[in-house]
């Protein structure tokens, strides 16, 4: 199974792209409120200075030609009932301070509207908003304008911004763990369909290629249709594959068949001994293509298996047995006797039954081929510790002097056998059987010194 | 014995017949489905020899239609394809057996004869020599009350000389018979062969001679 490189997350970016928006908002949140707030307390206290000044301005009054002022008790006193904030003032007529704080600086007003104008300064070390608004004041005649300044300081606003402030802060922290929360949620839910598809994908089995046919969100569509084009196309190339399997070997097989057949009718016909052997190399050449051809085709099909092993239960001892019968007339031509051994009880095992069928007949086809007359060749099938092995041994002429683990390499063959038709191949693929099946394949020389021994050993379940 | 065999390849057909008739065969030939049908209407066969590519259908439909019409005799499959993933198939619809083409003549009578003989004796197939009878199918040869167990090649050998008591048949053409063509063995060997047949004729009435510098023939004594 090949594996994926990942680049990245949908789940991890989904999550932090909610998440950064979570923070921006929460921020958002919190100035806001806290601009609202202010903005609000701001408000109320300028309100109340201009009321304050407004009251200032009420109580003046002219009388023997000076402006005369009693300060209204209520004037100062409803500024402190908002807060501990300070409070300054000055009443100034025609540029004269009246009363008040002298050094309390008036801005310039435009008209005399009577508008109140508001300002924010330093006053003496504090930060202070204030009031100025002008009168008209009629003293006999003449008219003398009085310049009325309220100004307070501002701890008050900056203690309600302080709390607004933790306030905001809280409620924002609980909005972004929230949102973060609800953004997890939300990515999770949101590729649960892809999790869904996914699990359904690797459910099937190995051959399983029909398409797709559960609920697929509307997102995910182009992607399962993109999916089960691809096993289409996949399905129709194995089958094409196959097919061609199928083919190669009628066609290179039929015309063998006839080729062999004449052969060997000529054989029967001609008397000069050179003609004979002739023709009998002839046999020859075409038995040794024939089963190169033969078995370079069942290693295609046997490759093509294993990548897609098709396992089911089956008793190795029937398969032992049935591969006994199918090549009893193989060693029946040699005077060659096929010994079967096999437990009480069956073997049973989980595994391809076409490959298992076909490595045996190929070990017990190359004992039998390399095997002299009027021998034996022995299948016995053991249980050994957590093993199931199945061993093959003639009396023929053994593996040689060469080393054992290269014979179950493709196309090689023992250092004794030039004279015997083979492809090298057999062991090969009763190896990758056994290999798909995750057992192995063991070579040995018979014990009684003649002969050669090849198991087939698989590991019981 | 009779054959049939049902394969549409006109020259590998030809072939199979004229070499099945050089070992004393009878043999019918059908090149589709339809002909073989009506041979089988028309004849009792001893073996079918069936191709599983045909014109006129697939051979495995046809297998199936005699096992359904409980048809007895027995089906060998000639396959053409990758025996990985075609033997199954054709054995589990009733073949008998299959050989993959191109085949060895001897291992195509040696699967007819066993498959002959797990069908038990429905075509016994025996020859009988002055009271010396050969069971081809059993593997046995009966002189009087005895019975003589024959391996393969002395049954082989013992064929040969039935076919044709009288008839010298020289070592060349013996070899043939007996020994495949990957065997590199030398004449002598069939002297082996004659050896033990004629330990297991002694007393028979019936005997191996040798002809010099001909071969060897089967002949009654005096």
């Amino acid at each position: 199974m090949s594996t994926v490189a990942a680049s990245g997350s949908i789940r991890r970016r989904l999550t932090l792209q909610l998440a950064a928006i979570a923070v921006l908002l929460s921020v958002a949140f919190f100035l806001i409120v806290r601009g609202v707030a202010e903005q609000a307390a701001g408000q109320t206290q300028d309100q109340i200075l201009a009321a304050s000044a407004t009251s200032i301005a009420d109580a003046l009054r002219s009388e023997k030609g000076q402006v005369q002022l009693e300060l209204p008790y209520s004037a100062l006193s409803m500024l402190g009932s908002v807060s501990e904030d300070r409070v300054f003032y000055r009443v100034a007529i025609a540029g004269r301070t009246l009363t008040g704080y002298d050094d309390l600086p008036l801005p310039a007003l435009p008209e005399a509207t009577g508008e109140p104008v508001f300002a924010t300064f330093d006053y003496r070390g504090e930060p202070v908003r204030s009031v100025t608004l002008s009168r008209n004041v009629s003293i006999g005649e003449r008219p003398v304008e009085a310049v009325i300044s309220v100004a307070q300081t501002r701890l008050f606003l900056g203690a309600i911004r302080a709390r607004t402030s933790t306030i905001a802060a809280a409620v924002g922290l609980a909005f972004f763990a929230v949102a973060v929360s609800l953004s997890l949620w939300a990515a999770h839910s949101a590729l649960r369909p892809l999790e869904r598809l996914a699990l359904s994908v690797t459910r099937r089995g190995p051959k399983d290629l029909r398409p797709l046919r559960a609920e697929t969100p509307a997102e995910l569509v182009p992607l399962v249709a993109a999916l089960n084009n691809f096993m289409e196309r996949l399905r129709a190339s194995l089958a094409r594959s196959e097919d061609f399997i199928a083919e190669a070997a009628h066609r290179v097989r039929t015309p063998l068949a006839t080729l062999r057949t004449q052969a060997e009718i000529a054989y029967r016909r001609v008397e000069r001994p050179e003609n004979r052997a002739a023709l009998k190399e002839m046999i020859l050449a075409i038995d040794e293509s024939s089963r190169s051809a033969g078995q370079l085709l069942d290693h295609a099909m046997v490759t093509f298996r294993t990548d897609h092993l098709e396992t089911e239960q089956l008793d190795l001892g029937e398969l032992a047995c049935d591969t006994r019968n199918r090549l009893e007339p193989t060693a029946e031509l040699k005077d060659i006797g096929l010994e079967l051994e096999l437990p009480d009880a069956p073997a049973l095992f989980e595994g391809d039954p076409i490959l298992l069928e076909n490595a045996l007949r190929n070990i017990v086809d190359n004992a039998i081929k390399y095997s002299p007359p009027d021998s034996l060749v022995r299948i016995a099938l053991h249980i050994c510790g957590g093993d199931y092995v199945i061993g093959v041994c003639d009396e023929g002429r053994g593996f040689g002097t060469g080393d054992l683990r290269r014979m179950t390499r493709r196309f090689s063959r023992g250092t004794n056998v030039e004279d015997i038709v083979g492809s090298g191949l057999g062991l090969t693929i009763a190896d990758e059987v056994a290999r798909a099946h995750g057992g192995r394949l063991e070579l040995a020389r018979n014990k009684g010194g003649k002969g050669a021994c090849v198991s087939l050993v698989l590991p019981r379940p | 014995m009779r054959y049939l065999l049902v394969e549409d390849n006109e020259r590998l057909a030809r072939a199979i017949v004229t070499r099945l008739t050089l070992d004393g065969h009878a043999i019918d030939h059908a090149p589709d489905l339809e002909t073989a049908r009506d041979c089988i209407a028309g004849t009792s066969y001893d073996l079918i020899l069936l191709d599983i590519m045909l014109p006129d259908g697939d051979g495995r439909g046809f297998l199936e239609e005699q096992r359904r019409k409980e048809g007895t005799t027995p089906v060998i499959v000639l396959t053409a394809r990758s025996e990985v993933s075609d033997r199954v198939g054709m054995l589990d619809l009733g073949a008998d057996d299959y050989i993959t083409k191109p085949f060895d003549f001897s291992e195509l009578e040696a699967r007819c004869r066993a498959v002959l003989r797990r069908q038990g004796g429905a075509a016994r197939n025996e020859k009988s020599y002055r009271g010396v009878v050969l069971d081809s199918l059993a593997g046995t040869l009966t002189i009087g009350r005895r019975r003589e167990r024959l391996r393969n090649r002395e049954l082989r050998l013992c064929e040969v000389f039935f076919a044709a008591p009288g008839r010298i048949f020289s070592k060349p053409h013996l070899m043939d018979r007996l020994f495949s063509f990957s065997e590199e063995v030398s004449e002598n060997a069939i002297e082996v062969y004659v050896g033990r047949l004629r330990k297991k004729l002694e007393g028979s009435g019936v005997r191996i001679e040798t002809v010099r510098g001909l071969g060897y023939r089967l002949v009654g004594e005096k």
